[in-house]
């Protein structure tokens, strides 16, 4: 490999030619401040427009300041990363930049989290020396998305997400100058876009321009209301995450104390998403062995591969750009859903209250989660399966307001009957977890053999589509992995032109998946945090003694008490759904003019 | 925004732009170009036929037909009237000429009179300096104008439409 040898900051160093200054200083552990770049390298995900101009270095024998992000390094280049030309220059980027910001960190959720205030106290800036013309956008809320775009400073980190790395083609920068303004086509608001509300966009958003809606004052009005009887469900992934908002390493696990957490904040019951998780499985999997049976029947009507459905995002993307293959997907609700559709017949008949005094609140690491939650089909007579849906860093925020010392919390269990899992509902949480899941249920359903091992190495890691072939003593499965909205575009595109090798697919919308979920604290472009979330969630598994969903003794006692079959009439009238085309009316319109 | 129905023949000489550059989503500007060419201007189903074609988000689409000044989401008048703010024609008082229009129309620069007759735009030089201040109506060059002679060159055109 072709080397060069630079001098950055006074230290000598030598880097594979094409590496950048910005990179070449990062191995030496100096940071250069950045602010429109971003790079997941396992993800394949780079912004990088050189726009903010806050990375310039000083590079000797160069009349001007190089953005040091798309500068190479070439051999005998001196470099100075914080000469006073360099550092005055980046005050001025910043005043400039800052003085079109809204200057209300005190009041933005982003507080304490904001890449961009970060900056300006390291740069030690005490005054914006710049006056001039503030934006003056209306802000577009969503069910689950907020947009404000006076707070945007153009980096165009959710403009590449969303094009490059999710496929869904929703937020574009518009207008120019001064006007410019990242948005939708036609400006219309999000809701009225392409939007698969997977969030990925707020998680990459360096400032508050993108956030997820707040639903924190109804959890707290609910508990408040002595006739409520409030219950919490957490996602598996939930459980990986909130402890970095509260100085943990990334990835440790503190379930334990984020269920002592839900307690002292005031839930009546704190219950685990993963049971419905388990339940999960048992729907689908069954629903997966019934169309492989027909399938490998010769019935020519059974949609193949089944694809499957816990992930919003992913359903609503099939719902808005793929509506032709919606009966692909599998008709089991996600786990979210599930739990409020149990939580809400069963364990209220078990109460012996009405469904309307029980509020279920979910505890997850997603923002498209308060779309699904607010779906009409969810609800019975207007009242939902689940009332609100918070995410991970809204929970954080609770934790705080209501005095709570996380740290220092001990370790207490869900409650029972909804607050049982198995380590199969446990891996929900991360990519190829679902499959895995399933894959241990299905086999023994299917061979009525117990499985010689349980960890389908091959399904696993960070690979964006990964498949393998799974021998059901004899019978081989075939299934396709994908994570990430466009990994996912590309298998859809398969079983769309009839090529899809696959007998079963799982897609979770966002990179990494549900660990790397728009609702979960930023991971700022660091990709180890979301691999160690994921090797976490694989630890929970282990630590368990009950690792697959149909050996749960409360969804045994679930089925034989109030059930039924899974996939029989009651488990289909209460544990699945139907989907919509949702697709924009341009081919309607295209067909229109056609005839005409 | 009342649904546009595009008429079938320009829409058939739309599709035939977007083979011609083979649906290639490199060539959106000059498909672009074209299309306005053909439509006048570049509203919402146009865009949205474009995007079809080349397999790409109408977002984009949108995306660069905001950028670009030269590309219009308003149809145009009958009479496209452009004022000239080049150095030139500005120092000589083009900006007042551009006021009386605006008073004149009742409509802001980028706007379109009510019954379609008359569009209001500026630009940068049209290489008549000599005449400043300059302003072109549907092609038709008007040099070393004034605010006062605005009224008259209205009325010419309003007349031509009663005949």
């Amino acid at each position: 490999m072709e080397t060069v040898k630079l001098i950055i900051d006074r230290r000598p160093v030598e880097v594979p030619k094409g590496t950048t200054i910005l990179d070449a200083a990062k191995g030496m552990g100096i940071r250069i401040p950045t602010l429109c770049y971003m790079k997941l390298e396992d993800l394949h995900y780079e912004n990088n427009p050189g726009a903010c101009r806050i990375c310039v270095v000083e590079i000797e024998g160069r009349r001007n300041l190089a953005p040091s992000c798309k500068t190479e390094c070439t051999e005998g280049m001196v470099v100075r990363t914080h000469s006073p030309r360099v550092m005055n220059a980046r005050k001025t980027v910043m005043e400039l930049i800052l003085s079109n910001h809204p200057a209300e960190c005190l009041t933005c959720s982003s507080n304490g989290y904001c890449e961009l205030q970060t900056i300006a106290h390291d740069l030690g800036i005490r005054e914006i020396r710049y006056k001039g013309e503030m934006s003056t956008f209306q802000i577009d809320r969503s069910p689950s998305i907020v947009r404000n775009m006076n707070k945007c400073i153009m980096c165009r980190r959710c403009e590449t997400m969303c094009n490059n790395i999710q496929t869904v083609g929703a937020l574009t920068a518009v207008n120019r100058g001064f006007n410019a303004a990242v948005s939708t086509a036609f400006e219309r608001d999000i809701a009225g876009s392409t939007c698969s509300y997977c969030g990925q966009c707020v998680s990459v958003c360096p400032v508050n321009a993108l956030s997820g809606r707040n639903t924190q004052q109804p959890v707290l009005d609910a508990i408040a209301d002595p006739d409520k009887i409030v219950i919490a469900q957490t996602a598996p992934a939930v459980r990986t995450a909130l402890g970095r908002d509260f100085g943990f390493e990334p990835g440790t696990l503190v379930t334990g104390k984020m269920v002592s957490a839900l307690r002292q904040l005031g839930f009546d019951y704190v219950f685990d998403t993963d049971f419905a998780a388990d339940l999960t499985i048992m729907e689908e999997g069954t629903e997966l062995l019934q169309r492989i049976g027909k399938y490998l029947n010769g019935d020519k009507k059974v949609k193949m591969p089944l694809m499957t459905s816990c992930c919003p995002g992913w359903v609503s993307f099939v719902e808005q750009h793929f509506p032709e293959l919606r009966d692909n997907l599998s008709t089991a609700k996600s786990p979210q859903q599930m739990f409020g559709a149990i939580a809400k017949s069963y364990f209220a008949e078990r109460l012996g209250v009405d469904r309307k005094r029980i509020v279920v609140v979910s505890i997850m690491p997603c923002l498209a989660k308060k779309y699904e939650a607010s779906r009409p089909e969810f609800a019975v007579e207007g009242n939902p399966d689940v009332d609100i849906s918070i995410y991970t860093r809204e929970l954080a925020r609770l934790i705080r307001y209501a005095n709570i010392n996380f740290t220092d919390l001990p370790d207490s269990d869900f409650d029972r009957p909804l607050g049982e899992s198995t380590g199969a509902g446990v891996i929900f949480g991360t990519t190829g977890g679902v499959i895995e899941a399933a894959c241990r249920t299905a086999y023994e359903l299917y061979t009525k053999k117990p499985l010689p091992k349980l960890e389908f190495e091959e399904l696993r890691g960070l690979e964006g589509i990964r498949s393998a072939t799974i021998d059901f003593d004899g019978t081989p499965v075939k299934i396709g992995i994908a994570h990430g909205l466009g990994n996912a575009r590309k298998l859809v595109e398969e079983v769309k032109n009839g090529t899809s090798p696959y007998h079963a697919i799982e897609i979770m919308a966002c990179p990494g998946g549900c660990i790397g979920g728009g609702g979960q604290p930023f991971h700022q472009g660091r990709m180890e945090v979301l691999r160690k979330r994921a090797a976490a969630l694989y630890q929970e598994d282990k630590n368990k003694t009950l690792r697959k969903s149909h050996e749960n003794p409360y969804i045994q006692e679930l089925y034989a008490n109030y059930l039924g079959e899974p996939c029989g009439p009651r488990a289909h009238k209460l544990l699945h759904t139907h989907y919509f085309d949702r697709k924009e009316a341009v081919n309607m319109f295209i067909q229109e003019n056609q005839e005409k | 925004m009342e649904k546009i129905h595009l008429l079938k023949i320009k829409l058939k000489e739309l599709e035939a732009v977007c083979n011609e550059h083979h649906n290639d989503a490199g060539e959106l500007i000059n498909i672009l170009h074209a299309a306005q060419g053909i439509f006048g201007y570049l509203p919402r189903e146009v865009q949205e036929v474009i995007a079809d074609r080349l397999n790409i988000p109408v977002s984009r689409v949108y995306g660069v037909v905001t950028f670009y000044s030269f590309f219009t989401m308003t149809p145009k008048g009958k009479y496209p009237i452009s004022v000239c703010l080049g150095t030139a024609c500005y120092v000589r008082g083009a900006e007042k000429v551009l006021d009386e229009f605006q008073r004149q129309l009742e409509i802001k620069v980028g706007e379109t009179t009510p019954d379609g007759l008359f569009s209001l735009d500026c630009l940068r030089c049209v290489g008549a300096c000599g005449l400043a201040p300059v302003v072109t109506i549907a092609g038709k060059v008007y040099g070393r104008l004034s605010p006062e002679k605005v009224r008259d060159i209205l009325s010419e055109y309003y007349l031509l439409e009663q005949v």
